[in-house]
């Protein structure tokens, strides 16, 4: 049960100047995505040109913090930071808005995991002013 | 242009050791560019062309000042373990343009005793992919292995399928780091890695090294000697795709069809495959990318026997490949190339060697297929292929 298990370390992201505002949101417990002005498309990982028109004209967006896991592992042996911490699940979650992003799936048991899972976001503090998403399963 | 016919593989080493503690990368780059200008009846004089990989130093100029090389023409490419395979056809395209006529592509790394030395965790998406416990290839190709499952109904045991014909042509290579044949229940019952990779899911960690000699067809005929065609060449790079990433193709569907196309051969024509196989999961999904089956059936395909040679549909890696040979600098990318070419020779050893051999594929794959990879896809042949 989650309750029981270790919680995981929580590393600090590198910051960019690209990625700042992403990173500034988390403190408020935003997951900001990326929208073009010019054709729509939202954008991942944060970038200061649009991948599909190349203009840069990007705006930013809170998305809703909801998806589903789209794949998963359960790492067996971590290192680093993990060193202690396996088992523990590495997952692509598909975000409600439509990108996919490598996060851990926290909250329930690695064996509860499964592909298509809905899943909703949980902040983990760094120490360092902001957060970093994980996912638990989705409530109700 | 075409570079089909445009050049040649006259040279070809791999470093017989798995483990070589007592040797710098320098000295492994030295031994392997030695053995394969041998190989081809060549010397270090006679190189104008040098290709490296981006793994350690400057590439190319450390190599030429190590050597003492003056080379008129340099190409670090560098797609991860594929990066030799299009080392191969970039040689073959300066050829053809004249740029140089002897080309040395050469791989050393020591994974196995000194640490892989080199990361490439420095890009754009690094705050978004290191957060997360993610420590090495495996744990991104399970996030590909999984979804094939889930999608197609792949199951370990067809993975595993894998390993056991790998195994079974590896117990006739007496340098194989795992020499010894392996059953599907040996690799479902061994230890997971991240599921659903087992240990013996995953290819080998070894020291090593290997070269390669790419030459122009006025030099192969001077040379006189059975020497592998560069029929065509292909490559690709498979990104995240904007957050979209898709985890159930490589980008074998895209270097595939121009190798082929421009090798002007047809996938019966192949009689022999060499296949990247950092992991099983990166060879079930590149055989259906590269077209030997439809998506989604490389599990069934590979599951009578297809892979093992001499007489299965397509005999693949008669080294015992990455799985069980060897996979130097944990990259398996030349010696496909290698024994691609023993098979065109005729050189491989005689229980694997695959009769009338006379067109030959090498696939690489270079990075991850959980993120972002270099493909390239080489097709070798005969003189009259």
């Amino acid at each position: 049960m989650s309750a029981e298990r270790q919680p995981l370390p929580v590393p600090a992201p590198k910051i960019t100047t690209t990625n700042a505002a992403f990173w500034e949101a988390t403190a408020r417990g935003e997951f900001t995505l990326q929208r073009c002005a010019a054709c729509d498309l939202v954008i991942w990982f944060p970038r200061r040109t649009c991948p599909q028109c190349w203009t840069e004209g990007i705006e930013s967006f809170a998305a809703s913090g909801r998806g589903t896991v789209y794949s998963f592992t359960v790492v067996r042996k971590g290192s680093g930071a993990y060193r202690d911490a396996a088992p523990f699940v590495v997952a692509y979650v598909e975000l409600a808005e439509g990108p996919r992003v490598l996060t851990n799936i926290v909250g329930c048991d690695p064996a509860d995991v499964t592909v298509g899972m809905a899943v909703e976001v949980e902040w983990h503090d760094t120490g360092e002013g902001n957060a970093v998403y994980r996912f638990r399963p989705a409530a109700g | 242009m075409s570079i089909r016919g445009a050049a040649y593989v006259a040279g070809i080493y791999e470093h017989p050791r798995r483990e070589i503690p007592d040797r710098t990368i320098w000295e492994i780059h030295a031994e392997v560019a030695l053995g394969a200008l041998a190989d081809a009846g060549l010397t270090l004089a006679d190189v104008d062309g040098v290709f490296c990989d981006g793994t350690s130093g400057f590439g190319t100029m450390t190599l030429c000042d190590h050597l003492g090389i003056r080379p008129r023409y340099v190409d670090n490419t560098e797609t991860g373990g594929s990066s030799y395979l299009a080392h191969v056809g970039h040689a073959a395209a300066a050829i053809a343009a004249g740029k140089c006529s002897v080309a040395l592509v050469t791989l050393a790394g020591k994974p196995r005793s000194g640490g892989s030395g080199v990361s490439f965790a420095a890009g754009p998406e690094s705050s978004f992919e290191s957060l997360w416990g993610i420590a090495g290839a495996p744990h991104t190709y399970a996030l590909a292995a999984r979804r094939h499952m889930h999608e197609f109904g792949t199951t370990a045991e067809q993975l595993a399928e894998i390993k056991v014909a790998a195994s079974i042509h590896a117990q006739h290579n007496p340098h194989a780091f795992l020499p010894h044949a392996v059953t599907v229940e040996d690799v479902v019952n061994s230890p997971m890695v991240a599921d659903p990779l087992h240990r013996l899911d995953c290819c080998v960690i070894t020291d090593g090294g290997g070269a390669l000699v790419v030459v122009s067809p006025e030099i192969a005929r001077a040379l006189g000697r059975t020497n592998a065609k560069v029929l065509g060449h292909g490559e690709a790079i498979k990104s995240t795709d904007n957050g979209r990433i898709d985890l159930t193709y490589t980008g074998a569907v895209w270097s595939g069809p121009r190798a082929f196309e421009e090798a002007g051969v047809s996938h019966r024509d192949i009689r022999y495959a060499s296949i990247y196989d950092s992991f099983t999961i990166t060879v079930l999904q590149t055989i259906e990318d590269l077209g030997f089956c439809a998506k989604g059936e490389g599990g069934r395909f590979v599951s009578d026997g297809a892979l093992v040679a001499p007489f299965g549909r397509l005999p693949f890696n008669t080294d015992g490949g990455g799985l069980c040979n060897n996979h130097p600098s944990n990259r398996g990318g030349i010696t496909k190339v290698i024994e691609a070419v023993r098979q065109l020779r005729g050189e491989a050893h005689p229980a694997v060697q695959v009769p009338d051999c006379q067109v030959a594929l090498a696939h690489g794959t270079g990075g991850s297929l959980g993120t972002r990879h270099g493909s390239v896809t080489l097709i070798l042949g005969q003189e009259d292929a």
